[in-house]
């Protein structure tokens, strides 16, 4: 028992953010699910971190309800982002959502509330561990849920062929939108988590290169259910830590790692475990995104 | 006035050729090479590892398109080859570039630090001239100059050139293309070479102008490139000269009535509305709704 308790103190940090970017890859994997490749999640992150930091922050709310508001301000920027970008598709949603995102990012660095540049400082620590992972439980348990319904189904419908998805009466602009809605609010969800977790946030933490980081635990750790994100993030977040002693050289045998399992199991790590089980696993991967 | 005019043309020159390679890999394979912005910094420490050398600068400009030229094709081997050979999606090829950005990055770093390097003192002209009454450096000028040169010799490679016609070829249908006895894997290496080479340049000389190359000064290059495609067509080589320019002409413009911070707004507010009312861009033909 104590060497658990000195496991999880040491490595604090890097567990809170394996939970956290569990968060985020599911965010993203519900719009990869349905077959559309979005940048924004990082976007989402980054509003719902600063307003639920900047209500605790300064408007003195208790922790949960500023979470709860940073949530919901992601999701309710999304839904007007949504109904205009979704009219794109492949490359372009992706752009045009990465758009979004540096849009977002230089707004912060305008708005005097938010520190601009300097980031927002003594955000008061309130997420616990088990915070995260209790979140991350029910998300992810939701998600799962969500794959095997109708509103799931229709998802991969869409995925599959759009037009054959519209031919069975799936109303596709309202499915992707919830989809990505849905995505939204549990970035905004786990950018609270991270601002409180981290007593300080900064633009650039929110920018580009997270938004890749994003799509990248998804991606490597597979589409088809929502084990690939939890352990694309699990891996992927862990790694830096146990190449620590590779110090400098840690990023390249990153590099190394990223371009092997995407060349290898180009449709994801939760191949290796789901391939015997379900021959149609082999058929639902990257491919069906853009 | 004059003075911002000028420095208009110069940072719309990088962005053009910078989108240039960038364009070329996307029209003739559809991917959206990430790596792109780490060959830019390449091109920019090649050209300062072979200055420390004594070379000088235009011979190391020309070192810069070579040796980033040859690192696109390997790019290509180790990321993209494998893909294609086994039909992934576009998505992995961009998630595998990915992972070749944070190799390259990384080993620039491990030689030159994450700091800001510069070029030996002495090493590049310094020179000023005057051109109705103004004083213009006779850098940015050379390298105004250099980079529409590039882009016409691009130009006209594409349109007019044998190889041109197999790569225009290879982006309508790559198997049709083989099928009429296209040698498809060499039309590949030289669009990477080309495209590589582009961004080396592109690099070099974006790092001369500022004499500031640093490891990671290819990444604000990277999102300005998606504009620029997407605002002048994407896929489109005269559309991302056009894009380019109008890119950072907008920028300067903006600066009058932006504070300076909101300069990068600009970029991407242009980017988003394109993407709203025209998606294929000012001069880009191909439908984007193919369903």
């Amino acid at each position: 028992m104590e060497e658990l308790q000195d496991f999880l103190l040491a490595y604090q940090t890097t567990i809170g953010f394996i939970g956290i970017n569990a968060l985020l890859a599911l965010s993203v994997w519900l719009t990869l699910y349905t077959g559309q490749l979005t940048l924004g999640n990082a976007a989402f992150m980054g509003i719902a971190a600063y307003s639920s930091a900047l209500l605790t922050l300064k408007a003195g709310l208790p922790f949960p309800l500023a979470l709860a508001c940073g949530a919901l301000a992601a999701a309710a920027v999304a839904v007007p982002l949504g109904a205009t970008v979704f009219r794109l598709r492949g490359v372009y949603l992706a752009i045009a959502t990465l758009a979004f995102g540096e849009v977002v990012r230089v707004a912060i660095l305008a708005i005097p509330i938010t520190g601009k540049g300097q980031g927002l400082v003594g955000i008061p620590p309130k997420t616990e561990l088990w915070h995260i992972f209790a979140s991350l439980a029910i998300i992810a348990y939701v998600c799962a849920r969500l794959r095997i319904s109708r509103i799931g189904r229709s998802w991969a419908a869409i995925r599959e062929d759009e037009i054959a998805a519209a031919g069975q009466g799936i109303a596709i602009r309202r499915y992707k939108l919830g989809a990505f809605v849905l995505g939204a609010l549990i970035a905004g969800w786990a950018g609270g988590l991270a601002a409180h977790f981290n007593f300080a946030i900064q633009p650039d933490e929110f920018a580009f290169s997270r938004a890749v980081q994003i799509l990248v635990f998804t991606v490597v750790g597979g589409i088809p259910n929502v084990f690939g994100p939890l352990l694309g993030a699990l891996l992927l977040t862990a790694l830096p830590e146990v190449l620590r002693p590779l110090q400098e050289y840690r990023d390249i045998f990153q590099g190394v790692i990223l371009v092997l399992v995407i060349v290898y199991l180009p449709r994801g790590l939760v191949t290796v475990f789901e391939l015997r089980r379900t021959a149609r696993l082999r058929t639902v991967g990257a491919e069906d995104v853009a | 006035m004059a003075d911002q005019i000028y420095n208009a043309i110069f940072i719309g020159s990088i962005y053009a050729l910078f989108a240039l390679g960038f364009t070329l890999v996307f029209s003739v394979l559809d991917i959206l090479n990430l790596a792109h912005p780490a060959l830019f910094t390449l091109g920019a420490f090649t050209a300062l590892f072979a200055m420390q050398q004594g070379v000088p600068a235009p011979l190391a400009v020309v070192l810069a398109f070579t040796v980033c030229g040859l690192a696109g094709i390997a790019l290509d081997r180790v990321a993209f080859a494998p893909l294609r050979r086994r039909n992934a999606p576009p998505l992995s090829a961009m998630i595998s570039s990915v992972g070749v950005s944070l190799i390259v990055i990384r080993l620039i770093q491990l030689k030159y630090g994450p700091d800001l390097q510069s070029y030996p003192r002495g090493s590049l002209p310094a020179a000023v001239f005057s051109l109705g009454g103004l004083q213009l450096d006779t850098l940015r000028a050379v390298i105004i100059g250099l980079a529409i040169a590039l882009m016409l010799g691009l130009t006209y490679l594409v349109r007019r050139t044998r190889l041109g016609r197999e790569l225009r070829a290879l982006a309508e249908n790559p198997r049709a293309a083989r099928l009429l006895g296209i040698d498809v894997d060499r039309a590949i290496a030289a669009t990477f070479f080309l495209s590589a080479g582009l961004g080396g340049v592109a690099g070099a000389l974006y790092g001369f102008a500022t004499n500031s190359p640093y490891s990671q000064m290819g990444l604000n290059f990277e999102l300005k490139a998606f504009s620029v495609m997407i605002v002048g067509g994407m896929g489109s080589i005269p559309g991302a000269v056009l894009g380019a320019y109008l890119l950072s002409f907008g920028e300067i413009a903006s600066l009058a009535y932006l504070p300076s911070e909101l300069r990068d707004a600009f970029a991407f507010g242009l980017l988003f509305v394109v993407l709203l009312i025209r998606p294929s861009g000012i001069l880009g033909q191909r439908a984007v709704d193919r369903v």
